[in-house]
């Protein structure tokens, strides 16, 4: 299969506008004919229900949680990018475009973020229109900042609160279209498969989580508004109950997995500590503006601050090694997430980490509090230091903050083209469960962009162009498509509940948890992945021969859901592995130790790994097939990227 | 530390449900609540015994997913979520008792899970400012002050968890309610529908089973976000002006 990413031809700055011309569109008395099934309300999911429904489709709108609001992009603190350049600092459509394609390491189509850079304006507006209240500057207007190493102050936030005031926005737009009777609601429902019907997506099968009811719902197009699989990994930033489901499922029945392996690891969490850890809390990377990040220069000195015999403020400046600023002179403690992260792994690998378990390095807002004053540093990260006490105990205004890298973001996800549309007509994947923008590494406050972009200012002029060439017949949910579709998931399910082995569900994600971090995370190897590969393997075996899951399917049935999740997350992993593997070269957060420069930077090979793979299913038990879509860069230059 | 834990225990909403005692040993302190209800769920199922129900998704304190009624204090001895409470809060030897959410708008679904759809219906009666995608003006064109942003912002840090509700004898969600109609009839943008919005969400509160108010302040004490409840007195204002001269004719 030719994967056709439908870039439109012409200039980079007209493609969009072209495309919108081109488009075909669904008139306005014909809309109310168009049923649509948006799963998932976090930002991308609710805006795309909001605005199709405003055009005059009918949504269905689904999630797992007790209601829409309490999507996993409520947690995002930092900020959304756009290029405003209200500060007048630089900033501009191209220069969006050009970071997010670098910062990405060149591993993203040009068309796609140049498109969400330009949309980027738009998505400010709305919000504001919504009564999102961003932060503001005396004279009344937005404030901004610079975030995650970009070199303008482009960043809108709404304290350290963004995403839930985003989502908020876009809730209360989709409460709007509730209210009008153009978005039914399903919360507490979990999809759990695609229905096709001769080669379309014509509906989804879900599982009423409260009654255990196998269901189906029938419609004209189904968007996968799902989020990130980044629990795959057991620990990690995201919400307890993300999970691959629902892009799995579509994956099995035919759309193409792209990059699977492009996980971000974001350098500023809060250290693992102890087994009992459900989840890990990110502290947001602005704190990066301000803290100095460091390790005792001597593991000599680490050992003793691991035993307890000092502490981090015996630690005298010449004993201190700020190593990011030592590194990278002109980007210093700003430098991207994946570089910022790796080296925190190398100093606590030569064994100086600073906490008992060795694996966490100081952020130290000391130099700031002299130089500011407290009162400045406690406007700014109030809220942030407030949490980290909470957790840790710890006081961060008196003792530097410990952090380590953690699984945040998964920039790998559903093959999508321009339109957003996966390999399946009528599929479309948007927001974080797309692959589409951030190549193998996201800039931080990027993906509250990409998707508010997704979901207010692309998709309801693409989707236009599909259902207008198919027809408004609706297909009836006692279809045998349907059925047969209902009789596999209860078989799925009932086969969980039937093994009655030894183990928790628990056990097994704790393991593979452990298999990815170890040999899929941070640094990878050949060798490593390997073993990886034959390990996930045996413990799929295992889950499917000793799990115990327990209660039934007519209830609300935690053990169930999270076996439900596992057996995907278990099958992703391999995929994973698989995508790491054969992907000789280090870019973004894909680093394999076999590829770097002498300096220990990521060492792409732009000769023969320049594009996209597309991963397709085969059937249970089978390798899968790699498609690749070349990445064409007409208009930037591939350079190694130099934070330096 | 050993704890022993007194759960309320409901099959279903049709049961009647009960309390049920469980020892738990070798608690550490570094733990959330959460992860202490987690070890306790990782032993049940061990032993084949259903695990407790409780709702939590982020536990970073602002989905407002989890609840729980401990010691007769919705989420806790501290103003936090349960899931940013944490085990320090508690002593060895210590017996805790956990119970759901406890409204007539909120029932109970199993164990300590309840049904908060009504909030969303609340909001759904007019939590928001009526504009459709694109077609706005520039995010820079009216000027608001900060003081009046930094208002509306802290008003719009309410998770909607349902805390007050909970905390209020007579089940009121006038805390909740008036966060929304602050937010929005503080900024310019929320001016339009400033009266219609507050009338009908006040009316779909009522029509909800919500209680009345008898300003005992027991919501914001029990608030984890810290709405203040100057935000309903500022409702009533809203609401009262919007009677005597309603925008719906
Ligand atoms: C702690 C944290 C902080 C972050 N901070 C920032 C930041 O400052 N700036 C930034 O740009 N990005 C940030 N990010 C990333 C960003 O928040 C996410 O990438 C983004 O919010 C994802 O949005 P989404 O709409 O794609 O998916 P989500 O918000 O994850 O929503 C997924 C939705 O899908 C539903 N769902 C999933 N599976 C199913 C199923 N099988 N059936 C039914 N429903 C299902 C869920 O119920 C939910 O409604 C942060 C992420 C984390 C973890
Ligand atoms: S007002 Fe406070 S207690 Fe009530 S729902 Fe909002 S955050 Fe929870
Ligand atoms: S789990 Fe999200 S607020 Fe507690």
């Amino acid at each position: 299969m030719i994967l056709d990413s439908k870039i439109p031809e012409g200039p980079l700055a007209d493609k969009w506008t072209k495309h919108k011309f081109n488009v075909k569109l669904v008139n306005p008395a014909n809309k109310r004919k168009y049923d649509v099934i948006v799963v998932g309300t976090g930002l991308a999911g609710a805006s795309a229900a909001a605005s199709l429904a405003e055009l005059g489709y009918n949504v269905k709108a689904f999630c797992f949680q007790d209601s829409p609001r309490r999507a996993h992009s409520i947690a995002a603190q930092g900020g959304i990018n756009a290029a405003k350049n209200y500060q007048n600092d630089g900033d501009s459509v191209y220069r969006l475009f050009y970071d997010t394609i670098k910062g990405g390491d060149y591993r993203a189509r040009e068309g796609n973020v140049y498109r969400l850079a330009e949309v980027s304006v738009n998505i400010i507006d709305q919000c504001v229109a919504q009564g999102v209240p961003f932060a503001r500057e005396y004279g009344g207007l937005l404030a901004n900042r610079s975030f995650g190493g970009a070199q303008v102050s482009r960043t809108f936030y709404a304290k350290g609160q963004t995403g839930q005031q985003l989502l908020l926005g876009a809730y209360s737009a989709l409460s709007r279209q509730v209210a009008n009777g153009k978005v039914k609601l399903y919360p507490r429902t979990e999809m759990m498969d695609v229905v096709m019907i001769d080669g379309k997506a014509r509906g989804i099968v879900t599982r009423n989580l409260i009654t255990g009811a196998i269901e189906s719902h029938s419609a004209h197009a189904v968007l996968l508004c799902t989020g990130g699989y980044g629990n795959v990994f057991f620990l990690s930033t995201n919400a307890m109950g993300s999970n691959v489901t629902a892009a799995w499922r579509a994956h099995k029945k035919g759309a193409f997995f792209s990059n699977p392996s492009f996980t971000q690891i974001h350098p500023t969490c809060i250290p693992v500590s102890g087994d009992h850890q459900s989840k890990l809390t990110l502290m947001s990377e602005s704190l990066r503006n301000d803290g100095r990040v460091w390790v005792p220069a001597t593991v000599e000195t680490a050992e003793k601050l691991r035993k307890g015999q000092i502490t981090a403020n015996d630690i005298k400046e010449e004993d201190r090694d700020y190593y990011l600023e030592r590194k990278y002179p002109s980007f210093g403690n700003l430098v991207p997430r994946d570089v910022a992260s790796r080296n925190a792994k190398y100093v606590c690998d030569e064994g100086r980490g600073v906490n008992e378990t060795g694996e966490a390095v100081f952020l130290d807002f000391r130099d700031a509090i002299k130089r500011d004053g407290r009162n400045v540093i406690e406007a700014k990260y109030g809220n942030l230091f407030d949490m980290y006490m909470q957790i840790t105990g710890d006081n961060p205004y008196e003792v530097p903050m410990m952090i380590y890298p953690a699984v945040h973001y998964t920039m790998g996800g559903l093959w999508v083209d321009y339109n957003l549309m996966t390999t399946i007509p009528g599929l479309y994947a948007l927001g974080e469960a797309n692959f589409s923008d951030h190549g193998a590494n996201r800039l931080g406050a990027s993906a509250l962009m990409q998707g508010l972009a997704d979901g207010y200012f692309v998709i309801p002029y693409t989707i236009g162009d599909y259902l207008a060439s198919n027809s408004a017949d609706r297909i009836p949910v006692d279809h045998p498509e349907f059925k047969k579709a209902e009789k596999e998931v209860s078989d799925r399910l009932q086969k969980l509940l039937s093994i009655k082995g030894e183990k928790t569900v628990d056990y097994f994600h704790k393991k593979l948890g452990k298999i990815m971090w170890d040999y899929c995370g941070m640094a990878r190897t050949e060798e490593g992945l390997t073993k990886a590969k034959a390990m996930i393997k045996e413990l799929k075996k295992e889950f499917w021969t000793n799990v115990n899951v327990l209660g039934s399917n007519e209830e609300l049935n935690l053990s169930l859901e999270k076996a439900n999740r596992v057996s995907d997350f278990l099958e992703l992993g391999e995929l994973m592995v698989d995508d790491a593997l054969h992907r000789n070269e280090s870019c973004g957060g894909h680093f394999r130790e076999e590829y770097q420069t002498p300096e220990g930077e990521a060492l792409r090979d732009d000769e023969n790994f320049a594009y996209v793979a597309a991963w397709k299913y085969l059937g249970e038990g089978q390798e899968e097939e790699l498609h690749k879509e070349p990445l064409v860069f007409e208009n930037v230059k591939l350079t190694q990227r130099s934070y330096k | 530390m050993n704890l022993t834990l007194k759960i309320w225990r409901q099959k279903n909403n049709a049961d009647k449900g009960d309390f049920k005692e469980y020892k738990i040993s070798d608690i550490s302190k570094d733990m959330s609540f959460l992860e202490m209800l987690d070890v306790l769920n990782e032993n049940l199922s061990e032993k084949g015994e259903d695990p407790v129900h409780f709702d939590h998704d982020c536990r970073e304190g602002i989905c407002g997913m989890c609840s729980l009624y401990i010691d007769g204090k919705p989420h806790g001895p501290q103003q936090t979520t349960t899931c940013q409470l944490h085990m320090r809060s508690f002593s060895d030897g210590d017996v805790i008792t956990i119970e759901p959410w406890r409204a007539k708008p909120f029932p109970v679904m199993k164990d300590l899970v309840v049904d908060r759809s009504a909030f969303d219906r609340i909001i759904q009666a007019g939590g928001y400012v009526s504009v459709n995608t694109g077609g706005v003006p520039d995010a820079n064109e009216i000027p608001i002050p900060k003081s009046i942003a930094d208002l509306a912002m802290d008003a719009a840090q309410c998770i909607g968890c349902g805390a007050c509700v909970a905390a209020c004898k007579n089940a009121s969600a006038m805390l909740f309610t008036s966060a929304k109609v602050s937010q929005l009839a503080l900024l310019p943008q929320g001016q339009v529908e400033r009266k219609i919005r507050a009338e009908k969400m006040v009316a779909q509160m009522d029509a909800e089973g919500f209680g009345a108010c008898t300003n005992t302040g027991a919501c914001e004490a029990e608030c984890p976000k810290g709405i203040s409840i100057t935000n309903i007195a500022r409702m009533n204002r809203e609401y009262f002006s919007a009677v005597v001269s309603s925008d719906t004719l």
